[in-house]
């Protein structure tokens, strides 16, 4: 069982290094594969090619695993400690808190400052990641304070929706009174992209997730024993309210900094771990938390790919790609091990 | 019977819940105590706090006075993987789990004892094999939880209790949605693994007959006060009898049964 398991998790790491290999190769500019091969080993003899490989392609991609993995391993994590298949990264509102603090930066910042942030370029994505992040973890503090106050998970999914419903009706309002270009800019960062950070930002990004993913590792016991419902854990020497906690202070970190850098990307997080518990057959957390992992960074890739397929040449928005390839996978392989359970 | 070692014992313990601003007794002025290698059930009418007590026990729920002491220490006293290393579980509820095997199961009842990772060492193994052997469920090894009967599935937590390794097992109404010969075969397994293992088993049910036969002590909850001893001390003292007897039902103290007339 074990061993059947850790093959699959392998086959999904050559998976990944696949498409990893695609995205690069792939996109509007035709680069042979040796010129690929050279500019990842150092050649900078064509210009053209090493920038589109370099600053362009590769960031892109590392920027796609990285997100894909954080929201993946973040769904896991909330649809178990709320015991519920629907919760999702989105559902306790982290993800509306993120675009509340876009909203106020993008669409105040004209009425107030008198400087439109959707002109600006470079300094206006970097204060859009930072308004995002801090709006993400506003949301969280809240759920977190809430989460010690009230002892039922019902109760405390039921909050943390209504802090959702909150924050988008005033990021509602806030559009209201906005220039139409204040608005669109915002709906754009709201399609979701993972060609949005580059440069430093992508080093910034990716070196915080590589920090914070293994941290998911040490909730793994925690999470297995919160299956058994909350008496039978805490009779197994859990603190329950603490675990729950750090739970969702881990999963709601993870996605405030993707939704930052990213846009809110709604699909991976709750589809993933369904994915996965089809694929692997357990609800061991010991192999579903790298199996959500690896399965977001290849599912994140897959998506990056078919929006920089021919025709599409970016025009595709991340958010839609991640539902209309998703949604149809990951419902064909749910139904089918439906059947294989019946049969059983 | 009092040659057994005591595990458990309650010293005027008033339990109840605390509201904000209010307090809610349920019981108070508990004195029991449970005794190694023995079965104890509890037993009373719907509402009484049967369930309130046993959550206090399992430290569920905090209590509103008096003392719970447990091998010779205050309940309160105890870390947390302390007491999961004193008290073992069974819940009346079937655990909402999906794609998980009796023997993973059964395993996570080691998990005072493991690391962060829950990694089952060689001797941790050989402890959740045995405690799978000891109840009989060899054969349901490999199931899926969510495929089992209640039955079944309540074995499996039973199991989970002994790879618990824990001096005291309590189980909150475990065969409540037992058929017949479930119940009886459940009963019959805890009281074996009270006198051959040493266990203390303390258990709520509502099954009387079952305990009237099986059980080595009982503890009979009313309104107001709780009657304590073998079945057939406490037949005799009356309180079985005020606590079955209406219209139509009476209770026979010689014969221990309860008869229904016609």
């Amino acid at each position: 069982m074990m061993f059947k398991n850790s093959g699959k998790l392998i086959i999904i790491t050559v998976l990944i290094l696949v498409l990893l290999a695609l995205n690069l190769l792939l996109g509007s500019v035709k680069i042979p594969f040796a010129d690929t091969l050279g500019i990842l080993f150092g050649d900078r003899s064509n210009e053209i090619f090493s920038n589109i490989i370099l600053k362009s392609r590769l960031p892109q991609a590392l920027v796609a695993i990285m997100a894909g993995a954080g929201l993946a391993v973040a769904g896991l994590q909330m649809q178990t400690v709320f015991r519920n298949p629907l919760a999702g990264p989105s559902v306790l509102g982290i993800s509306n808190g993120a675009s509340l603090g876009v909203a106020i930066v993008v669409m105040m910042s004209s009425s107030l400052a008198g400087v439109s942030l959707s002109r600006m370029g470079y300094a206006g994505d970097a204060a859009i990641s930072i308004a995002a992040i801090i709006g993400s973890l506003a949301v969280m503090t809240l759920i977190v304070w809430v989460s010690k106050k009230v002892k039922g998970n019902v109760t405390l999914l039921i909050i943390g929706v209504m802090i959702g419903y909150l924050v988008s009706a005033i990021v509602g309002v806030l559009k209201f009174f906005s220039s139409e270009e204040d608005v669109k800019a915002f709906v754009v960062w709201g399609l979701g992209s993972f060609a949005r950070v580059s440069g430093d930002q992508m080093l910034l990004f990716v070196g915080l997730m590589i920090v914070l993913l293994p941290l998911s590792f040490l909730l793994v016991k925690t999470l297995n024993l919160m299956l058994l419902g909350d008496d039978y854990a805490r009779n197994l020497g859990l603190n329950v309210s603490r675990s729950r906690t750090l739970v969702i202070l881990n999963s709601g970190v993870l996605v405030a900094i993707v939704t930052a850098y990213c846009g809110p990307i709604m699909f991976i997080g709750l589809a993933v771990p369904h994915l996965c518990r089809a694929i692997f057959r357990t609800s061991d957390h010991r192999i579903l938390v790298p199996g959500t992992i690896l399965t977001g960074a290849a599912l994140a890739l897959l998506c990056s790919l078919v929006a920089r397929m021919p025709g599409f040449e970016g025009a595709l928005p991340v958010n839609s790609v991640t539902a209309l390839i998703g949604a149809p996978v990951i419902a064909s392989v749910i139904f089918r091990r439906r059947k294989d359970d019946v049969r059983e | 019977m009092s040659e057994n070692k005591q595990t458990v014992r309650l010293e005027n313990l008033s339990i109840g819940y605390k509201g904000k601003s209010s307090v809610k007794e349920v019981a108070c002025g508990i004195n029991a105590s449970l005794f190694a290698g023995e079965l104890t059930c509890l037993i009373g009418p719907n509402g009484v706090g049967k369930s309130t007590l046993m959550r206090t026990v399992c430290a569920f729920q905090e209590k509103l006075g008096g003392n719970i002491v447990i091998d010779g220490k205050e309940l309160e006293a105890y870390p947390d993987k302390e007491l999961s290393k004193k008290i073992g579980v069974v819940l009346t509820h079937r655990p909402q789990i999906q794609n998980m095997n009796v023997e993973e199961l059964v395993a996570l009842g080691r998990s005072p004892y493991t690391g962060f990772w829950g990694k089952l060492e060689k001797e941790d193994r050989k402890i959740v094999s045995d405690a799978i052997s000891l109840i009989g469920i060899d054969n349901l090894c490999s199931r899926m939880i969510q495929n089992l009967s209640d039955g079944e599935r309540q074995k499996v937590m039973i199991a989970k209790a002994i790879a618990q390794q824990t001096p005291i097992i309590c189980l909150d109404e475990p065969t409540a949605f037992l058929d017949f010969p479930s119940k009886i075969e459940t009963m019959q397994l805890l009281k074996k693994l009270a006198k051959e293992n040493g266990k203390t088993i303390f258990l709520s049910t509502h099954d009387l007959e079952l305990t009237l036969q099986l059980a080595d002590r009982i503890w009979l909850m009313q309104k107001g006060n709780i009657t304590i001893g073998t079945p057939e001390e406490v037949a005799q003292s009356g309180a079985l009898s005020e606590f079955i007897e209406r219209e139509g039902i009476t209770f026979e103290k010689s014969q221990m049964r309860v008869k229904i007339s016609r």
